[in-house]
């Protein structure tokens, strides 16, 4: 069955640096070549599958989950996402295909300023042209899913932290992408929350949703199938922790949130 | 996406009411000093039409001291334009002198600012009406009878608010008998045109001025389209007249009332275009307000364009949020400046009653509009282009 799909993310020889000639930086390098010459990152993740990208500050997972998320062009090197090519795009394609296929959770929260629940979840689907009741009956589905239903006409300064995350994953998944990307989505909750927003997560990805987080935590790493961490611009190991097909190895403990 | 525009709009509320502050002095100046320009037209072309447009002048060229003998106007000059008969296009002809003196009523005295003599027809060729009792006839004239039409002004110096009509006033040991009083015509400049009597020409000829020539001969053309026409007829039959061969060297001038009104209108046309420049550059600087704070807003929220661009929002979207609040910055700003504008315009400034062009009100409103979206296209742009990556990063 796993044979039988393609890769969500094929990523082929991937660099990114920085700066010009004596002061470059490779932010992303992969192993060097004898020369010293950086090869690049090759990566490829599955559907279904739920990816910890680990690493310390300055290790190049933030560039990786950009690159990852297309808000960020790789240097060098191919990206396919659900077999597209993305080094291909124009701007207006990228904005296209950061709609449709990528649901984005940052540690921040970014949700809009000034904006209900509702029409932040509404957001995404707007900008896909879906119709507004159409809009409205998905954003509050999104929003049920991640047990926000009665806080859709709060804005973000009348929320904690931990509801704020939740609005944003309810945006990140409205528009169904193939791919939850999550940079550090637990970075700025407490425990309480931390646990909450991780078993939604893991409650997605159960459903088959492809999920990859950023992480330094290794407790958010235990939810995932899969863990690879990067040490300065390179993947020093990659550890399968669950099959892909199986549900994810932390929901088992996490389940009574999300049910 | 207007919804949008209004809550980003009053998310700044003082900042958003400046701005367009910034638009409602720019519109409301544009309309107001418009119609200032226009008011003063106005009553210009009012007051030179209430002259009479198809009145012609016929006055002495040798007035200007010119060393030849030119030979002065007479009713002669008078009787042969009125008995013209080739010349279709002169209705009526009105000899004039004029002089000054002193006016007696009881122990009231008075001197008016002209004493006119001439015949009836000057009163349909002024355009004077007349507001209490009657003109004076072409019997009067004809019987050199003493008899006067006033001013109002001068109505009301001598008489105060007693009826004139049929009372007896002295001008120069004259006496005269009052049988009207024209209706009030409002002054024109320095001179009151309100302030004068009228009486037949023999009577002030045999008091004041004796048989010989007249200042002025006032002929009324047919129409108004028929000035041009009456100006050749009387320059053909006056050169006659006084024996002129050469156009060129005639010895009078006719001055028409058209030509001084095309004259004034031109003048008062500047004095609007001045006005209307000076109103311009302030609407430029409230667009350039709009270009400013639109700037600022971008800036401010650089982070929140990053999360739409995140969320897949196509450069279009920015562009059109940004460039939708510009726009209704102008248009409310514009709207309320056309409200001030109009409203500004009932209350007359320095003695000038505005009118106000409605192509002045449309024009400066959609000047406003285009404005704002011109003007809150670069800050537009610029948020529209920035990379999501940037735009996330920033603090």
């Amino acid at each position: 069955m796993r044979t039988a799909k393609p890769p969500v993310i094929q990523i082929r020889r991937v660099t990114k640096s920085y700066g010009h000639g004596d002061a470059v930086v490779h932010a992303l390098r992969g192993p060097l070549t004898g020369g010293g010459e950086p090869l690049g990152v090759d990566l490829d993740i599955a559907e279904g599958d739920y990816v910890a990208v680990m690493g310390s500050s300055g290790s190049g997972k933030s560039t990786l989950m950009n690159i990852l998320g297309c808000l960020d062009v790789p240097t060098s090197g191919r990206y396919l996402l659900d077999g597209t090519d993305v080094g291909h795009l124009d701007e207006g394609q990228l904005a296209l295909v950061r709609n449709r296929k990528i649901g984005f959770v940052f540690q921040s929260f970014n949700l809009v300023p000034r904006t209900t629940a509702l029409a932040q979840v509404e957001l995404p689907l707007a900008y896909a042209g879906v119709r507004a009741a159409e809009r409205r009956r998905r954003a509050m589905a999104a929003l049920g899913l991640v047990g926000l239903a009665d806080r859709a006409g709060h804005k973000p300064n009348q929320l904690s932290g931990g509801q704020q995350q939740r609005v944003a994953v309810a945006r990140a998944l409205v528009t169904a992408p193939a791919m939850l990307l999550a940079d550090e989505p637990t970075g700025n909750l407490d425990s309480r929350s931390t646990g909450e927003v991780l078993g939604i997560i893991d409650g997605l990805n159960a459903r088959g949703r492809t999920v990859v987080v950023i992480t330094h935590e290794d407790e958010v790493a235990l939810h995932a199938k899969r863990v690879v961490r990067l040490v300065d611009g390179a993947i020093v190991s990659d550890v399968r922790q669950a099959p892909v097909d199986g549900p994810p190895p932390a929901p088992a403990a996490a389940a009574g949130v999300v049910a | 996406m207007l919804r949008f525009a209004v809550a980003g709009l009053a998310a700044n509320k003082v900042r958003s009411a400046l701005t367009m502050l910034g638009v409602l002095i720019g519109v409301a100046s544009v309309i107001l000093l418009l119609a200032v320009g226009n008011g003063s037209s106005v009553a210009v072309k009012e007051s030179i039409t209430s002259l009479g447009t198809n009145s012609l002048t016929v006055s002495s060229a040798a007035s200007r001291g010119s060393a030849t003998a030119a030979k002065k106007l007479t009713v002669e000059d008078a009787k042969a334009l009125a008995s013209a008969t080739d010349a279709p296009s002169i209705k009526s002809v009105a000899p004039v002198v004029t002089t000054s003196g002193t006016a007696l009523y009881g122990n009231v005295s008075y001197q008016p600012g002209q004493i006119v003599g001439t015949y009836p027809a000057y009163f349909e060729t002024s355009n004077l009406k007349v507001d209490r009792g009657d003109y004076f006839s072409a019997d009067d004239v004809l019987n050199s009878r003493k008899v006067a039409v006033l001013g109002s002004t001068t109505a009301r110096e001598l008489f105060a608010a007693e009826d004139p009509v049929g009372k007896k006033i002295t001008i120069g040991g004259t006496p005269f008998t009052v049988v009207g009083v024209l209706r009030t015509k409002g002054s024109t400049g320095f001179n009151d045109p309100d302030d004068v009597v009228i009486a037949p020409l023999p009577t002030v000829q045999n008091a004041f001025t004796g048989f010989g020539s007249v200042n002025q001969i006032l002929v009324q053309a047919s129409s108004a389209d028929a000035t041009t026409e009456a100006q050749s007829d009387i320059t053909r039959i006056l050169m006659g007249t006084h024996a002129v061969k050469d156009a060129a060297k005639a010895d009078f001038r006719i001055s028409n009332q058209t030509s001084l009104l095309s004259a004034r209108e031109s003048t008062t046309k500047t004095f609007t275009v001045l006005l209307g420049a000076v109103a311009a550059i302030s609407l430029l600087v409230g667009g350039i307000g709009i270009t400013n704070i639109m700037l600022v807003t971008v800036t401010e929220r650089t982070k929140e364009i990053g999360i739409r661009k995140a969320l897949g929002a196509p450069r279009a979207v920015i562009l059109g949020q940004f460039l939708a609040e510009s726009t209704l910055l102008s248009v409310i700003g514009a709207g309320l400046g056309v409200l001030a504008g109009v409203v500004g315009s009932h209350f007359s400034v320095v003695g000038i009653e505005p009118v106000v062009i409605p192509e002045s009100v449309l024009g400066a409103f959609g000047i406003a509009v285009a404005i704002g979206l011109f003007f809150g296209s670069y800050p537009a742009n610029r948020a529209a282009s920035l990379r999501p990556i940037d735009a996330l990063r920033h603090e």
